[in-house]
């Protein structure tokens, strides 16, 4: 009798062994399956995706707001220390503003003049939805966001995410309560946009890094530092003209824009419906 | 056993799995502080590393892969990479847990410090050959070294998990 307990484990113990071998084999299958069906086909896994994502909404938002509570409480402090210089700058930014809104009021009365001269209707009706940025760190790797708004608040795929700056995104996948946006720096992005200045037309590809490339434009283009892009219209995706960034370089590296609008401190994202469908009909996600 | 202590006793066993997927919710978790948006501690990469060395029997392999593919969906990256990543070095590490057992922390450290630039080189290659160009490096850089360096402060919190556990000889399993 006092044999059987060390039988027992003689016999269980390799057999355990070779169940758990099994099992880790079968799901390292498993994971390797899933990477190739999500590559050719990321339609599969969108539903179960949004799913998941649209349970932990709530529970992600819930960690979101205290950490943002904490994260403006220090940024508060940081403020106080550098309030008189912060102050001059907004003075002088203040007189350089009340110039422009002068300047904005004359254009106003001349373009609302223009318009009934010629009968012109204007169709970019946009609707706004705000939504909370719930989920920012996707690793070292990836340029996407998760807020806590979904279809039911209104929001679709493909509408622009936008910030007070410009634009941030593009809705990428959405669920009920849920939706990710792939940033224009994320390195599935590729916006159409046009040089405000010169109207040269250009594609604005992410490749993760903080400035994303201008590609696609003409061989003799002028292109220099410190000119604004903005959306080109093109594609029907977003309207024309909303501002994306600045020129920062031109040279070997390619060239540089620099995105008005950044995720770093950022607690909330304006989803903006223009009726806009265009090409996005198709999956484009950061798979 | 009374049905309470069976109860107290199975959400005991649980911590490390509860912790773990804890530990995935606040690695997408928004900090708003500026430049660190890129740099994402492995967090769930620790916790693995730690069970897979001091108790494997709590952290099962079948939920490694359920942990690495929940985190694939709340980040928006490649299906299955992290499921993949996760299982691999579970396996890894859970091979060299006689040899890491008897070791110090400094050791251990280290172990992790390896496994972890593995990890952060994998994760680089893939996400550039699925892109179909050469990501910059330097945010997997950061991240790695803020995942060595966040380890230390981590295990405290799972060596005080680990001490809220039963003993394996302890109760019905």
């Amino acid at each position: 009798m006092a044999q059987r307990p060390i039988s027992v484990v003689r016999i269980a113990a390799p057999l355990r062994t070779f169940a758990q071998r099994f099992a880790f084999v079968l799901l390292l299958g498993a994971a390797i399956t899933i990477m190739i069906v999500g590559r050719t086909d990321p339609a599969v896994f969108d539903r179960t995706r949004m799913t998941v994502t649209d349970f932990f909404a709530p529970l992600l938002s819930a960690i979101a707001q205290p950490v943002a509570t904490g994260a403006q409480i220090v940024s508060d402090v940081e403020a106080m220390f550098d309030l008189r210089a912060e102050n001059e700058r907004l003075r002088l930014e203040n007189q350089r503003l009340l110039a422009w809104q002068s300047a904005a009021r004359v254009m106003q009365a001349e373009n609302t003049q223009l318009r009934k001269l010629l009968a012109y209707d204007p169709q970019d009706a946009a609707t706004f939805t705000t939504a909370r940025i719930v989920g920012d760190r996707g690793g070292a790797f990836l340029r996407s966001l998760l807020i806590s708004e979904g279809t039911r608040a209104g929001i679709a795929k493909g509408q622009a995410a936008v910030t007070g700056e410009g634009l941030l995104g593009r809705v990428a996948s959405v669920g009920e309560r849920s939706a990710r946006i792939l940033q224009i720096t994320d390195l599935n992005s590729r916006i159409p946009v046009v040089v405000e200045e010169t109207r040269e037309r250009a594609v604005l590809a992410g490749d993760n890094s903080a400035d994303p490339k201008l590609v696609f434009f003409s061989a003799n283009a002028f292109l220099k530092e410190g000119q604004r892009v903005v959306t080109s219209g093109h594609g029907d995706v977003f309207p024309p003209g909303i501002p994306v960034g600045i020129i920062q370089s031109v040279g070997e590296n390619g060239v540089r824009v620099r995105p008005f609008a950044t995720s770093d401190r950022l607690e909330f994202v304006r989803l903006v419906d223009y009726g806009k469908t265009g090409i996005l009909k198709q999956e484009i996600t950061a798979q | 056993m009374t049905i309470l202590q069976r109860l107290d006793f199975l959400s005991r066993l649980c911590l490390p799995v509860g912790l773990t997927l804890v530990l995935v919710l606040l690695s997408v978790t928004p900090l708003h502080a500026p430049g660190f948006t890129a740099i994402s501690p492995m967090l769930v990469l620790a916790s693995l590393h730690y069970w897979a060395i001091y108790r494997p029997q709590v952290m099962p392999i079948y939920l490694v892969f359920v942990i690495g593919l929940f985190e694939d969906i709340l980040t928006g990256g490649p299906s299955g990479l992290n499921a993949l990543i996760y299982l691999v070095s579970y396996g890894l590490v859970a091979g060299q847990r006689r040899f890491l057992l008897a070791r110090s922390f400094g050791i251990v450290w280290w172990g992790f410090m390896i496994l972890a630039a593995a990890v952060e080189g994998f994760r680089w290659i893939v996400i550039s050959a699925l892109g179909g160009l050469v990501v910059d490096p330097m945010p997997g850089l950061f991240s790695y070294f803020a995942s060595v360096a966040i380890y230390p402060v981590l295990t405290l919190l799972f060596a005080a998990t680990h001490r809220l556990l039963p003993q394996p000889n302890e109760g019905v399993a």
